[in-house]
Order: structure tokens, then C-alpha cells, then sequence
């Protein structure tokens, strides 16, 4: 080698200076996150956090507000000598263990931590935080942030409201640049729905920060600040007391109960019952496993995404397609003799005379009335053949909203089911007629509505043929709803024929106990409630009570479903919930006082197969 | 030629190491501009004013200028020859002394306070023992004797600096490794040394990525060297480096293990086949065994040692635990000189260093400031200068005929290349903080005034030689 000593010494220099170099380069040129650290460490954004908008029912009652709670930060460097875990621990009305394991955490992590502020209690009331706030000065490093959270005055609405729930990575990344890191955002129902307008927008005071984090001054005296906008209120459509009048009715069962104003198509009550009590909403995740693992799946908002058999209601539906269709008019009388036969086959009936009008059918609800006017309807000769007249009846079916989404505000909302021809097709090769498909004129077999659905139904009714699509928001000040809302969605069905069927559901109702009418135990002298009850089969026990109905007869101002699992008859539950709210809604005031605490008492739970929760 | 006042010396112009000198001036003006820039926000005044840290540096670079001239003009060179003993000597007391009777900055006894002034042994002990060294094996060589005497004369006060507490000034010592290494002693006792402790010190302070991909660059450089395939190295190791820069934290790691186990095969593979054999053998095993050593120590450090253990060795390391943190330290530093960016934001522009985010920013951590303001192109400026400033130290050193001349040379090139690396390793997260300044740039009078003089010591020894041949 002929390299002197000197040049290998200047080449180990050089090689040293040219690490330094690379490493310079990577941190000034390649890598970009210490521009970003740079530019939050000199300048400190001080997040405004705006307070999320109100959630009013229609009467201006506010269903969801906010309270200021807090959140006990420590920064685990900034202490330096032990402090009284014991105090602390009394303070918060905490255990000391939960202290103590909170440390434990921070020292096992410390490196990582660094000289991060760490949450270490979250939603301390008020009343605690100033407590602490006087012996603040025996633990330096602890301070508290102030928070809003939601608060709900009255146990009205559960699911239906929705909850508020940390960011988490999914959801920023759907939404860039929107939200950051400990925001919030509406996770279920309205909070959900109308996220945009209830968040407002977050505003930030610009601070110059010195070294250790010492806020120094003002940034440009201010004049780069922003004022945090507050949250839109939103109005809805929902009736408070209606609601929780709902709720209370509707607990100890399983099911959805529906109220519908027809002229508006804005929905009063929305129980999906089991509800999630409010007080757990405000701080859901510390509920979330509670809730979750309830075998009765209170999440599940059953009122608009549970399908179910619609059950007898929907004779009116066949009754109403069977009258525009000229099979039917209101004097036909069909013979049943407790069902309906077929080949070797009998669709049951309950004992009731016979032949019946279609009056009395609907009063009376007879199964076998409807097994005709099904077969005509698919056996009209005006089609080539069953198929075609099932499309048409279909089609006829589809206008009422029925196997697709209404188009609600909720995002959460079901389509349901009605089959198609090519579905039978496919399962019976072909070769299937009507009364293969009979069910189907009672409301069974492969028919899915969501109470939704049924309560739209009724409203349909109330409304002689037209619906407006089912909705939760109402528009107010700076909150717009979609303007097909606003819009009369029309059956295929003439306003006529509706008339023609009010008034057995009148009579079911009102015609008194020893008339064979379903739903006489629903009467309200003066109301002139209308109605159909039904009582759908349910292959996981016993059948399920189902009504629908709306009052008074003319000019209707209430429409309402109620459908309750493995409830049994019609009339045994549905009937008597349904009158009671709706003589609560239209007199302020319940007549029957022992009526009403049967339902509220009433405990259907056992009845009901929970569904296991996979953990 | 005989000039005016009948002697054969050359004149001043034609014999002083101007390139030397301009560098001199361009470290301590470059030093002063950053100095004021770190510290006009929070003491908003004029460069000059004689209160302020800016005001204060230019005091002393005047002082440190006149007093080069002194060295240049009237001390006699050969002076240092004879007197080198008795300084050494004196320093040596000063250094125990200060101990008992020193005042304590920063939990380090190391300062006289003498009213406004403070003066620290500790940076003139650099001076008096290279001098010493300089005497001493320029006199009797590497030789048994003269070698131990040299360890020696290099240790007792590394040693004493040590129980002073300045870990800092003491590594600078390990720099008289270079002087020893041109003197004679065999380079691989030298890489060897300083790998295992850059090895253990990145393991540590760094990550493990950073220790592989150093020994791995080293090793491969020195069998490239020896086989003569040096042109083929530099590409290669570039490329390899910038594309691990690319990888991410953890598996950056598994990168560079796989890289190292290609490499030990194809070195095996050479060595198995013929060529170099022993040689190659021997970096093999450092490879290695470096390699294990790496993962061990960091494994060890990690898993096995308590918590009490582990900081007595970042004690030990002198990874200072400031009121805010060691880590805090380097993530600020880094912070400042990242958000730089090629062209930096330019002077005076600084949010970091401005706002006081930097500890020591004006003393320790003064290159943030170049970093943050003059970006990556001030700072390959600057590394430039001291690259080009070690080249001419060493060219003069090999050019005088005198060994005293050498051998000081080598000592200082070794001491400023220390300084260098020990703190820009710290400002750039590669070392432990160890608190030492920049050479010539670092706000502190004792620290401009050493290097000055130990500089112009050098400059003078060099221009006596050059007058008379």
C-alpha cells in the first residue's frame, strides 16, 4: 500500500464529516416531520372547541344539550416530588388503586410518553373539578381541560338521538383534514345524521410558545385567531313527551312502535325497544361493553332496520290493490270456514260467521276473505299468467314504500323485502301458482317490513293514498332538510278505493266488543281511531302483536305502528299501547289508567329469544 | 536572499498559512452571526452591544486576535520546546486545584471565577499537553519508553478531567490517538479502539440500526481499502446508505442485519476463494462480532440492567439530565435543524432557536441555529471549512521537517476533529449530550480564546520553520 499514514488519517476525517452529512441530509431534505414539529412547537394552536348544537323535539323542548364537565391531564415529567396519592384519590372519589395503576403506566411507558400531557380522567363534574381546583397546588403537573359533553334533560329518545363518540383513525381518514385527534363526532342516529351542522366549526387562539412549553404571547396580537362558530340546533320531529310516553309503554317488551303525523310525513315517536337509557349515552364508551354485550341488542335500532312479517296489517294493502284492480268491491262476499283451502292443503282462520264483506273482513280480519282476493288479483285474466299478475301486484306493492328504503333520515335504515317472481321462479323451478304463494295475502311467508314500513302504511291510509317520506329533522334556522320531503309520494292505488276501506278499520275498532271486531279493546269515545290489528307468525316462539291505526278518521293527526315479539294477538298488546298514546297525543291525557299500567308493567322479556352476543 | 535586517527569514506575508488564517476568520465571524441570530429575540439588541452574548464573543475574538498577533510577532517558537514541561506541569496543578477551590457550573468543577471572568483549565490543558506530547515524542519517539510516557502524559489529565466531571473534555483526549497512529502506532489498534466505543455509544444513544450500518460501512471501507477496490466502495456504500435512510424505524433494522449477513457471505466467500485471506478473516469477525456486540449491548441495556443501572451508565455517558430531559435536548435540536431544510429559512428567520427551544443554544447547541437558518447548504458550508481547515493542519504538519512541528499539528487537527464530531453527533441525535462547544464558533471566551491560541501556536511554529527554508 502506498498511502501514506496522512491520507488515511484525512480519509477517516472525511468519512466522519460525510456520516454528519448524511445524517443532515435525511433529517433537513428527506425527512419532512420536523418542519411540521417546527411549525406546532414555535406556534401553539390553542383548539376552540365550538359547544355542539341542541337537539329540540318539535315542541322546543330540548332533548339533547350540553354540560361542562372535565378532563384531569397530568404531564408525568412535571413531577417531580411524590405527591399525597391518598388526597387525590378522596378528591376524585376515586379508588387509590386507580391512581396507583395509572402511574404504574406512565413509568413503564416513560420514554415513550416523554414530556406529553397525559389524560388520565375523563368527564370529572363539575362539582369534583372544584374540588380538586383548591388543592391544585399540592399536585403540580395535574390540571384540568374543560369539556362539553352531552346531556339529556329528559329520558326521551335513546338510540334515536344517537351518541358522540371519539374520532378514530377509520373515520378521519374518510374524512381528511375535518377532524382531529379527541374531537367528536356524532357516531349513531341524529348525532349522526346531522353531524355537519351540529358540530360547528372549531376556532384557535395562536400562541407563541417559548421552551418547556411556556406559552409566550399572542400571536400577531391575536389577529390571526379564529372564533370557534357553535353547532346548528337542530329541531326534530319528535314529540318528548310522546316519546318517552313510548318508552315507558314500550318497556319490558321486545319491538318498535312508530307515530307518524300523516300530513307531514314527521315522525312524533320512535321507540325501538330495548332502548338505550340517555344516561348512558353521554359517556357511551364507558357503557359500551354493557350495551353491547345485552343480548337483547339494544343498539339495533329495530324500528327502522329490523324486517319483519307485516302480518294481517297488510290485508289492507291486497284489499286496496284488489279494489283498483276491479276484483274486488266492497259488497264481494268470500265463505270461510276457519281457513282457506287449497289442494290438500288449509290456511287457518279464527271462528267468526261466514260469508263476510269486505268490511267485516277487514273488522274482523278473516284470512280466508284475503286468500281470494289474492288469488284473483294473480289470477286475473287480464295477465298472461300468474307471473305477470304477481309483477303487477308487486309493483302496486312497491308504491307504498314497502321492499326498499323509504328514504328516511336515518342512516341506519332497511330496505325490507318484497319478492319478485323470478325469486319463486328460481325456488320452485317454475312451477309454482298462486297458491303456492298465498301467505303472502296474509302478510307472511317471504314479506319483510320495518315498523317503519307499517306505521307509513297507516299514515297512507290517514292520507286517502299518498305518503310524505318519513322524517326525523325538521328545517329551521341554518338546518335544511332534502325537499323530497316536502313531496306527496302517491300509491298506485286512487284515493277512492281508500275511502272504501276506512271504514272497516273504523269499525274494528269502534264497533264494540261482541261485534267480532279485532281491536275493540283500542276504543277512545270521541277519537274515532282506525285501525288493523295483526298478529304475524314468528318461527322463534310465539306470534307477534302487531297494529297499526291513525286518528280521528278525518283529518288525521296521528298515525301510528306498534309491533311488539312474540306479544301473541293483536289485540293483546299492540291495540291497547297504540290507543293510549294516541289519546295521549291527541288529549294531553290517558282515560284508562289501569290500562296503561298493565302495558307499562308488562314484561314480555322471557317470551323473547336473546340473540347471543359473539364477543 | 538576505533581506533589511540581515537575516535570511522570509517576509510575514510569504510565510504565514493564509488559508489557515482566512479559515480562522470565517469560523469565529460565522460563529458571531449565529450567536447574535440565537439570541435576538429574546434580548433584542444592537450585534455589538457589549451586554449581550454577541457583544461579548466579539470582545474576545479582539482579544484572541491580538493576542495571535502576539504569538506570531513576539513569542519565540522555539520557546515552546523548552517551556512545554513547566506548562504542562502548571496546567496540571490548575486542573487539581479547581477541583477544591473551583466554583460549580452546571454541577461541573471545573471553573475559575475570578470576578467577571471565568476560566477553565480544563481547555488550556489541550494546549499545554499537546505541547508536552510534542516535546516529549518528538524527543524519544514511540519507542517502549517514549510510548508509555506519551499514554501517560495523555491520561493523567483526561483522568483528572473526568473527576471534574466534564466527560466531555475528557473524550476530546481520545483525539491524540491520531498523533499516535501517524508516530507509529498500528492503525488497527486505533479502528478498533474507536469502533468498539462509536459502536457502543450509537447502540445506545442512537439506535441499532445506526452502530450495524457504521460498522458495516467501516468494514467494508477497510477491505475495499486493502484489496484496492476503493472506487467500487464509495458508490455502492452511498447508494446503500440513502436507501436505508428511506426505511422506516423498525424495520430499518431487519434492513441492515440482512445487508450485513449478504456482505459476511461474499466475504466469506472471497475469503474461502483465495485472496487476502487473513484480512479478510479478520474483518469478518469484527463484522461479526461488532454486530453482536451491538445487538447485546443494546438487548443487555434494554432487558437486563434495572432502572438504577441504566441510568448510572447514562451517567456515566454523561447523557446530562437537564431540567427538561436528555431527549428533550436532542428532539428540540433535531426539530431546529430539520425544519431547516436545504436553504434553511434564512438569517435571523429562526422560529426554533429564536424562541429559546434549544438548550445551550448559543453555546453547545449553536450549530441548531446554523442548521435552522442556513439549511443543509450553510451546513455543508460549514462542515467544508473545518474539512478543508483538518486538511491544511495535517498538509503543513507533513511538510515541516521538524517532528515537534508534526506532532503538535497532529495533536490539534486531533482535538478539533473531536470537538467536531462529539458536537455535531450531539446536535444531530447521533452521541450522548455531552456538553462541549464547537470549535471557534461556540459562544465562550475560554473556549475562542484556546483554540486561538492553540491555532496560532501552530501557525507560528509553522511560519518560523518556513522563514528559513
Amino acid at each position: 500500500m502506498n498511502i501514506g499514514k496522512d491520507t488515511r488519517l484525512l480519509i477517516g476525517f472525511g468519512v466522519a464529516l460525510l456520516v454528519l452529512l448524511l445524517r443532515l441530509f435525511q433529517i433537513q431534505v428527506i425527512d419532512g416531520s420536523y418542519k411540521s414539529d417546527a411549525a406546532n412547537q414555535a406556534m401553539y394552536r390553542k383548539t376552540i372547541y365550538p359547544s355542539r348544537g341542541i337537539i329540540y323535539d318539535r315542541n322546543g323542548t330540548i332533548l339533547v344539550g350540553n354540560k361542562i364537565t372535565y378532563d384531569l391531564m397530568v404531564t408525568p415529567r412535571e413531577i417531580r416530588e411524590p405527591f399525597d396519592t391518598a388526597l387525590l384519590a378522596e378528591i376524585l372519589q376515586v379508588d387509590t388503586s386507580f391512581i396507583k395503576e395509572k402511574f404504574r403506566y406512565y413509568r413503564k411507558y416513560r420514554t415513550r410518553i416523554g414530556w406529553q400531557t397525559q389524560l388520565m380522567m375523563k368527564q370529572i363534574p363539575s362539582e369534583v373539578f372544584l374540588k380538586f381546583m383548591e388543592s391544585q397546588y399540592l399536585f403540580p403537573g395535574f390540571n384540568g381541560v374543560e369539556r362539553t359533553t352531552r346531556d339529556y334533560p329528559i329520558n326521551s329518545g335513546g338510540n334515536l338521538l344517537g351518541y358522540c363518540s371519539e374520532v378514530d383513525d377509520a373515520f378521519m381518514a374518510k374524512h381528511p383534514g375535518e377532524y382531529r385527534a379527541g374531537d367528536y363526532y356524532g357516531k349513531t342516529g341524529i348525532e349522526a345524521a346531522r353531524e355537519k351542522e351540529l358540530r360547528g366549526e372549531k376556532g384557535y387562539n395562536i400562541f407563541l410558545r417559548g421552551s418547556n412549553n411556556r406559552i409566550k404571547d399572542h400571536y400577531m396580537d391575536g389577529a390571526y385567531d379564529k372564533e370557534a362558530v357553535p353547532g346548528k340546533d337542530v329541531v326534530t320531529t319528535i314529540d318528548a313527551s310522546l316519546q318517552n310516553y313510548g318508552q315507558r309503554l314500550m318497556q319490558g317488551k321486545v319491538g318498535a312502535m312508530v307515530a307518524i303525523e300523516p300530513s307531514t310525513g314527521e315522525i312524533l315517536t320512535l321507540v325501538s325497544s330495548p332502548c338505550i337509557n340517555v344516561n348512558a349515552l353521554a359517556d357511551f364508551s364507558a357503557h359500551y361493553e354493557e350495551i353491547a354485550s345485552d343480548p337483547y341488542r339494544p343498539m339495533f335500532n329495530r324500528a327502522v332496520a329490523s324486517a319483519y312479517p307485516p302480518g294481517s296489517v297488510f290485508k289492507l294493502v291486497n284489499g286496496l290493490i284488489g279494489l283498483q284492480e276491479g276484483v274486488l268491491t266492497p259488497s264481494t262476499r268470500y265463505p270461510c270456514n276457519k281457513g282457506y283451502v287449497y289442494g290438500k292443503k288449509k290456511l287457518g282462520c279464527h271462528n267468526h260467521p261466514s260469508p263476510l264483506n269486505m268490511e267485516q273482513s277487514i273488522m274482523m280480519s278473516c284470512n280466508g276473505y284475503y286468500c281470494y282476493v289474492f288469488k284473483s288479483l294473480l289470477e286475473n285474466k287480464k295477465y298472461k299468467n300468474v307471473s305477470e299478475g304477481f309483477d303487477v301486484w308487486r309493483d302496486y306493492v312497491q308504491s307504498f314504500g314497502f321492499g326498499h328504503k323509504l328514504g328516511s333520515d336515518f342512516p341506519s335504515e332497511r330496505g325490507g323485502n318484497v319478492p319478485t317472481s323470478t325469486y319463486y321462479d328460481r325456488v320452485y323451478r317454475k312451477r309454482w301458482n298462486s297458491n303456492t304463494v298465498i301467505s303472502l295475502s296474509i302478510g307472511q311467508g317471504e314479506l319483510g317490513c320495518t315498523p317503519l314500513h307499517i306505521a307509513n302504511l297507516a299514515a297512507t291510509i290517514a292520507n286517502r293514498g299518498y305518503y310524505y317520506i318519513p322524517h326525523i329533522v325538521k328545517a329551521s334556522e341554518g338546518v335544511e332538510i332534502d325537499p323530497k320531503y316536502y313531496e306527496k309520494q302517491y300509491t298506485k292505488v286512487s284515493p277512492e278505493n281508500f275511502e272504501k276501506i276506512i271504514p272497516g278499520m273504523w269499525r274494528a275498532v269502534n264497533a264494540g266488543p261482541e261485534s267480532g271486531a279485532t281491536a275493540w279493546v283500542g276504543e277512545v269515545k270521541g277519537l274515532d281511531i282506525c285501525g288493523k290489528t295483526g298478529t304475524a307468525q314468528n318461527p322463534h316462539g310465539a306470534d307477534n302483536s302487531v297494529f297499526i291505526c291513525f286518528a280521528p278518521r278525518d283529518n288525521p293527526k296521528i298515525a301510528v305502528a306498534v309491533y311488539v315479539e312474540n306479544g301473541g294477538w293483536g289485540a293483546t298488546w299492540a291495540v291497547p299501547m297504540a290507543s293510549l298514546l294516541v289519546e295521549k297525543y291527541l288529549t294531553g291525557e290517558v282515560t284508562r289508567p289501569e290500562l296503561e299500567q298493565r302495558m307499562m308493567n308488562a314484561n314480555l322479556m322471557h317470551k323473547v329469544k336473546a340473540v347471543k352476543v359473539k364477543k | 536572499m538576505l533581506n533589511k535586517s540581515g537575516s535570511y527569514e522570509r517576509s510575514v506575508g510569504g510565510t504565514l498559512d493564509w488559508w489557515l488564517i482566512g479559515c480562522y476568520f470565517i469560523l469565529v465571524l460565522f460563529g458571531v452571526l449565529n450567536i447574535y441570530a440565537s439570541i435576538q429575540n429574546t434580548e433584542p439588541s444592537s450585534i455589538f452591544a457589549l451586554d449581550t452574548r454577541s457583544g461579548k464573543q466579539i470582545m474576545w475574538i479582539g482579544i484572541s486576535v491580538v493576542v495571535a498577533l502576539a504569538l506570531i510577532f513576539f513569542f519565540p517558537p522555539r520557546l515552546f520546546d523548552v517551556i512545554s514541561p513547566f506548562l504542562y506541569g502548571l496546567i496540571l496543578c490548575l486542573l487539581v486545584l479547581v477541583i477544591f477551590i473551583g466554583g460549580s457550573v452546571k454541577g461541573s468543577h471545573s471553573w475559575f471565577t475570578l470576578g467577571p471572568v471565568s476560566f477553565q483549565p480544563a481547555e488550556v490543558s489541550k494546549i499545554t499537553t499537546s505541547l508536552f506530547l510534542a516535546t516529549i515524542v518528538s524527543r524519544f519517539g514511540l519507542e517502549k519508553r517514549g510510548f508509555i510516557m506519551a499514554v501517560l502524559i495523555i491520561l493523567v489529565p483526561m483522568m483528572i478531567i473526568v473527576l471534574e466531571h466534564e466527560t466531555g473534555s475528557a473524550l476530546v483526549y481520545v483525539g491524540f490517538i491520531f498523533m499516535l497512529y501517524r508516530e507509529g502506532l498500528s492503525g488497527w489498534v486505533v479502528l478498533l479502539m474507536l469502533l468498539c466505543i462509536v459502536l457502543f455509544i450509537i447502540t445506545l444513544t442512537s439506535s441499532s440500526f445506526w452502530a450495524i450500518l457504521l460498522l458495516l460501512a467501516i468494514v467494508s471501507l477497510s477491505d475495499s481499502v486493502q484489496n484496492g477496490q476503493l472506487k467500487w466502495w464509495i458508490p455502492v456504500a452511498a447508494a446503500i446508505i440513502c436507501a436505508n435512510c428511506f426505511i422506516p424505524a423498525p424495520y430499518n433494522l431487519w434492513a441492515i442485519l440482512a445487508e450485513s449477513s449478504i456482505y459476511a457471505c461474499y466475504s466469506f466467500w472471497r475469503a474461502f476463494r483465495g485472496h487476502y485471506q487473513g484480512f479478510r478473516w479478520a474483518t469478518l469477525a469484527t463484522l461479526l462480532l461488532g454486530t453482536a456486540l451491538v445487538l447485546l449491548s443494546r438487548f443487555f441495556f434494554d432487558n437486563v440492567l434495572k432502572d438504577y443501572q441504566r441510568s448510572r451508565i447514562e451517567v456515566l455517558l454523561n447523557i446530562k439530565e437537564d431540567f427538561s430531559g436528555a431527549g428533550y435536548n436532542v428532539r428540540q435540536s433535531l426539530i431546529a435543524i430539520g425544519s431547516g431544510g436545504f436553504f434553511g429559512k434564512g438569517y435571523l428567520k429562526g422560529t426554533q432557536t429564536a424562541y429559546g427551544f434549544v438548550p445551550e443554544q448559543s453555546t453547545d447547541f449553536i450549530f441548531c441555529t446554523v442548521g435552522e437558518e442556513w439549511g443543509f447548504a450553510g451546513c455543508l458550508f460549514l462542515l467544508a471549512v473545518y474539512g478543508f481547515m483538518l486538511y491544511r493542519i495535517i498538509r503543513d504538519s507533513e511538510r515541516s521537517r521538524e517532528a515537534f512541528i508534526r506532532i503538535y499539528g497532529y495533536c490539534l487537527a486531533g482535538c478539533i476533529f473531536m470537538h467536531l464530531i462529539i458536537n455535531l453527533g450531539m446536535t444531530l441525535g447521533l452521541m450522548p449530550v455531552i456538553g462541549i462547544p464547537l470549535p471557534l464558533m461556540s459562544y465562550g471566551g475560554s473556549s475562542v480564546l484556546s483554540f486561538t491560541v492553540m491555532l496560532f501556536i501552530f501557525i507560528s511554529l509553522y511560519r518560523n520553520e518556513r522563514k528559513y527554508f
